[in-house]
């Protein structure tokens, strides 16, 4: 094979050589894809942003505020504003009890609390059990996991139309957890699991808890004494 | 050897999948939808004929004992050139193929193919036998990701086909992909005594 005798000088200027190449090559790409890869997060996270909490009119990026709660966890607040007032804000909030490690999730909420729209931002969960949770928590009309439902095959296997106040159960979009027990019905909650995903539906509603907790305790830091109705709901939890 | 005939012997014949049974690990692993499936395959496929062309190329030069290394490191080189563009350009394909893209360096079929070919062939036919063997890579993972799409998701490259909830939900975990490529082998080898 090889014409080049196997002798030690040999092999280490050829090694060297190779890796000398490769390592210029790299470093070439990396210098061309760098750009681009950072645009394409950013983008991605403001695509996130606009999509939980639309009608702000402000650069939330730049109004970011880093915030790490009691348990260690770094979570992203992005204040949505709109002509100066405020409309609500996009919380990147995460749990690491997944079924398969950590979860990340954008959630919208109003400035009380209300949650508008959420958005899977990475997690490792079991695909077609864990996943689901893309929709499920969103009310069937937007998308949630009944609009795949195809009425011929219902009429073939004789199935009607999904037993009364399962869908209201399931989402969590419109609700506040301040208010709202955002756990799962198994834990004397009021929402849904994910059929044979219970622990994804546990991470996901407490990454949901989780950012709910760090906004008011923000929401307190920033203008004390006006948001204290929403500090002692914040302390029931 | 006759050019066409080295083409198509990846697609078929010497099947990297069904026949050689090499790279079983993103096989099995990224399967679960067609278009997985079909993306680790073209992604694959261009590494595989940029590696051939550079250990075909540089195979003179290259002392024995240090060959594997050195085929290594060109392939490495090119996988993490594919992982970074795919990255920039495509974000949402680079999502869902995750850790599979750094594992096409391990993956068997590049060193094996690189060792058994290339660094015993000129350019053009190395060149010619990594799009066939990738393009037979990516045809039995599109096979694969596609039944179990369809079996367990009701879908067919995304698009439904009958309702999420009727799908056997096994076929899409990774048990179902070693029941779907058992069958798929068996299909394969009645197709070839016949």
């Amino acid at each position: 094979m090889g014409n080049v005798k196997s002798s030690l000088s040999n092999m280490v200027i050829v090694l060297v050589i190779i890796t000398l190449v490769v390592g210029a090559v790299l470093g070439y790409v990396y210098q061309v894809t760098k750009e681009p890869i950072a645009l394409s997060a950013l983008a991605k996270q403001n695509e996130a942003i606009e999509l939980v909490m639309p009608g702000f009119n402000n650069n939330p990026m730049d109004e970011m505020l880093e915030i790490t709660t009691d348990e260690g966890l770094a979570l992203k607040l992005f204040p949505a504003k709109k002509d100066g007032e405020s409309i609500g804000v996009a919380i990147e909030t995460v749990s690491g009890k997944g079924y398969g490690g950590n979860i990340r999730i954008m959630v919208g909420m109003k400035p009380d609390g209300t949650i508008v729209n959420y958005e899977i931002l990475e997690h490792k969960e079991t695909p077609g059990l864990g996943t689901r949770m893309a929709d499920w928590f969103k009310p069937a009309a937007e998308g949630g996991s009944e609009k795949t439902r195809n009425v011929f095959f219902d009429k073939l296997f004789g199935i009607k139309a999904e037993a009364g106040g399962g869908e209201d159960s399931k989402s969590v979009i419109g609700k506040n957890p301040g208010k709202d027990k955002l756990k799962v019905s198994k834990d004397g909650g009021d929402i849904d699991a994910i059929t044979a995903a219970t622990i994804t539906s546990r991470a996901f509603l407490e990454a949901i808890e989780t950012a709910y907790k760090a906004y008011i305790e923000e929401a307190a830091k920033a203008a004390p004494g006006v948001q204290t109705e929403l500090q002692e709901e914040g302390e029931k939890l | 050897m006759n050019q066409w005939k080295n083409f198509t012997k990846g697609l078929i014949k010497e099947n990297p999948v069904f026949v050689l049974l090499l790279g079983m690990c993103p096989t099995l692993g990224v399967t679960s939808s067609a278009i997985n499936g079909l993306g680790m395959g073209l992604a694959t496929t261009f590494v595989l004929i940029m590696a051939n062309l550079a250990v075909s190329l540089i195979k003179g030069f290259i002392p024995d004992k240090v060959r594997i290394p050195s085929y290594i490191v060109v392939i490495a080189a090119f996988v993490t050139v594919v992982e970074m563009v795919m990255q920039a350009y495509t974000p949402a394909l680079f999502e869902s193929l995750g850790i599979f893209i750094p594992l096409i360096v391990v993956n068997c079929i590049l060193l094996g193919r690189a060792e058994a070919f290339a660094s015993k062939n000129g350019p053009i036919a190395s060149m010619i036998d990594g799009a066939g063997m990738g393009l037979g890579f990516a045809l039995a993972l599109t096979l694969l990701g596609s039944v179990r799409e369809f079996l367990g998701a009701g879908t067919f490259f995304g698009l439904r086909v009958y309702p999420g909830e009727y799908g056997i939900l096994i076929f899409v975990l990774a048990p179902g992909a070693f029941i779907v490529l058992g069958y798929l082998i068996a299909i394969v080898n009645k197709l070839k005594k016949a």
